[in-house]
């Protein structure tokens, strides 16, 4: 069965005169991609591209720094998702803040965090919230649990980011050199398939959601290819026997009774507008920022960072002054070095540049 | 025993009468040391040259599914033996307790040392003890180091490793790191996910009987065997090529693996091996493996190549080409 679709995704780039360049923008998608070896399947000529990647990499500097002061207070616990541990502030990481006496806890969800907040009375316990669609009904939940049980001493920090907004914003841009995209399949089981739709009605880009299998995965690019062969542009679904093109409106429903949408900042890729979710007015007691009022100054990007750039494909990473020097997995400076699969950080390792 | 309290003291570690009592009623019978004496004297060396190891454990929590620390701390030293060619003779252990150990729990952890050095015919033959302060340790932190011999004509060495060497694993891979995980973090499997800790010693003497030009022997623990890999690829100048198919990955591990994003390629294992040896070798090796309890899911699962040098690639399961380099720190679940 793969076999066949590998041959037809190489008889459609037979039939598409130019190099096709594909991005992914989900950050599973990009891991699934390197563990299954699937570049090494495709013929010459396609270029599958990462994407914003995971919502952990693109927390900016500014919101670790933030989280990092906040955590110095000796009655706040900070609880994350493991992934936040490594992403760097300007000087430092949570792991870091940890190592320096800051009480810093890893929880595998957000409910572990408000059991935290159960047994420690005493203590303002803040979840550093992050992630997309996926995560945010999780934590609108929580919330609603900490609500109804009377835990008082339970906080977020929101740095939770929305897909839509930051693919439009990517195109709008004016600069991105992508023919389609594989769109998430998790967040699509959520948000559906219409906040999708402009990416075709006003950008005429396909985009297909796409599975995390390595037959879905080449599925999704096969129907890309069909679609760029053909001239067309829709938002089609592969992945149906989960995601349904209405997503899941209770999920949705509870996400938008808590969050509104606000602007937000993304590591490599500035502040897009309406793409964050900040908890609504009636909840902003939950919010750790009203309660402490953190006063974080600077943590502005490396301005030689081209991650913005390489993440609209208009730049590899071996054109960024930063690759390889000042720019390692180990100190990573911008989003795709952060995540191990981001395209910088696969660029170093497949290069084979010696670390020293 | 006569003490008169269920958990540890600082005074059980400051060298007076109760010292003595724990060490008397629980270490003494639990290692069968002969003399108390400041060193332990080693009488009749085998012929053969010594192999010295020593490892530190300081797992959380102490007991987990399928071992606890003090199984872990005598096959960690044991096999570490083992993986240089040498038979082990005898091991030391040393113990920092906190203030507050239940004495229970000490009792389990040295019942189960005993148990496991018996089983491999092994003493510890002296040790130490210290108690911190409440706070200062979690729990209890074991040292253990281990002496043993190897026979002429062994020679183990990663500078042994030739292109054209067949690559055999003796089990499957992430059993330990991810039943531990689970049990640290609340999280159930159905079936119960066991870690694979035992001793490897007995394994690796029956290969050294089919043939003593064993190229290098590895147990991939921290880093799993991806680390392990790259490890040995790095130190002998030369790329290894693996196969996805040929690697065996538990369904649990698998679904764990899966639901917290983490790769079995690099969860570590304390009861497999790596074996790099003559390619004439390998199918007597694995036939030999397989007829023992520890090295019975034996297989060959890749090759030694000259290029790309220092490189470990694995030829995934449907045919793709992927880099297993080391990783910059830990595995960290994911959320996405």
């Amino acid at each position: 069965m793969l076999n066949k679709v590998v041959s037809e995704i190489k008889e459609l780039k037979n039939a598409i005169d130019r190099p096709v360049r594909l991005m992914e923008v989900c950050g599973t998608h990009t891991v699934a991609i390197f563990r299954h070896g699937i570049r090494d399947l495709l013929p010459e000529g396609i270029q599958l591209l990462s994407g914003p990647g995971c919502p952990v990499c693109v927390t900016s500097i500014r919101d670790v720094d933030t989280v990092i002061e906040i955590s110095r207070s000796r009655d706040v616990i900070i609880t994350t998702f493991g992934d936040m541990m490594r992403v760097p502030g300007a000087s430092k990481s949570l792991f870091y803040a940890k190592s320096e006496g800051s009480d810093i806890r890893i929880v595998y969800s957000p409910l572990d965090a408000l059991k935290i907040a159960k047994d420690n009375s005493s203590k303002k316990v803040v979840f550093f919230a992050t992630g997309f669609e996926t995560t945010s009904p999780l934590v609108a939940a929580t919330i609603s649990e900490a609500e109804n049980t009377g835990i008082n001493n339970f906080f977020i920090y929101s740095v939770h980011k929305t897909v839509p907004p930051a693919l439009r914003a990517l195109l709008e841009s004016g600069e991105v050199l992508v023919d389609g995209f594989i769109l998430p399949g998790h967040v699509s089981t959520i948000i559906g398939k219409a906040p999708y739709k402009f990416i075709a009605a006003d950008f005429k880009k396909p985009g297909v959601i796409t599975g995390f299998d390595a037959f879905d995965i080449l599925s999704g690019i096969r129907m890309l290819l069909e679609q760029i062969a053909g001239g067309k542009a829709a938002i089609e679904n592969q992945y149906t026997k989960v995601v349904k093109d209405e997503g899941n409106l209770r999920a949705v429903s509870i996400m938008n009774e808590y969050f509104v949408p606000s602007d937000a900042e993304w590591r490599g890729l500035g502040i897009l507008p309406g793409s964050g979710l900040e908890l609504c007015e009636k909840f902003h007691h939950r919010d750790i920022r009203s309660v402490l009022n953190p006063d974080v100054s600077g943590g502005r990007e490396p301005r030689a960072c081209s991650c913005g750039d390489v993440l609209k494909g208009i730049k590899i990473p071996t054109d960024c002054g930063l690759f390889g020097k000042a720019c390692t997995p180990e100190k990573p400076v911008g989003a795709c070095m952060v995540s191990s699969e981001g395209t910088c950080s696969a660029y170093y390792r497949y290069m084979g540049i010696k670390e020293s | 025993m006569d003490n008169d309290t269920p958990l540890i003291q600082l005074s059980h570690g400051s060298g007076g009468r109760m010292m003595h009592r724990l060490i008397r009623d629980y270490f003494v019978p639990a290692f069968d040391m002969k003399s108390l004496h400041d060193s332990a004297v080693i009488d009749n060396l085998p012929p053969g040259r010594l192999a010295v190891t020593t490892d530190s454990y300081v797992i959380s929590p102490y007991f987990f599914p399928g071992g606890d620390i003090g199984l872990l701390s005598v096959c960690g030293t044991v096999n570490d033996l083992a993986m240089a060619g040498a038979n082990p003779l005898c091991l030391t252990a040393g113990f920092i307790i906190e203030e507050g150990f239940p004495f229970d729990d000490l009792k389990r952890i040295l019942d189960s040392m005993r148990a496991v050095t018996e089983k491999i015919g092994v003493n510890i033959i002296t040790g130490d003890t210290k108690v911190v302060e409440r706070g200062k340790g979690d729990g209890i932190f074991i040292n253990t180091a281990g002496v043993g011999v190897i026979e002429d004509g062994v020679d183990i060495s990663p500078l042994n490793i030739r292109p054209g060497d067949k690559v055999i694993v003796s089990g499957s891979i992430g059993n330990h790191g991810i039943s531990v995980m689970a049990e640290r973090n609340g999280i159930s499997f159905e079936p119960k996910l066991l870690s694979d800790v035992q001793p490897l010693h007995s394994l690796v003497a029956g290969m050294l009987r089919e043939t003593k030009k064993i190229h290098v022997l590895r147990d991939p623990t921290r880093g799993g065997l991806a680390t392990t890999l790259k490890e040995l690829a790095s130190a002998s100048g030369l790329g290894v090529l693996i196969n996805e198919s040929s690697i065996d990955v538990r369904p649990g591990v698998r679904g764990a693996c899966d639901l917290l994003g983490l790769d079995p390629f690099y969860i570590a294992t304390e009861g497999i091996l790596v074996a790099f040896v003559d390619p004439g070798d390998a199918d007597r090796l694995v036939e030999a493996m397989k007829k023992t309890d520890s090295g019975k899911d034996a297989s060959v699962i890749g090759e030694v190549v000259e290029t790309p040098a220092q490189s470990v690639l694995l030829k995934t399961k449907i045919g793709g080409i992927r880099i297993l380099d080391m990783l910059s720190g830990d595995q960290l679940p994911r959320i996405c």
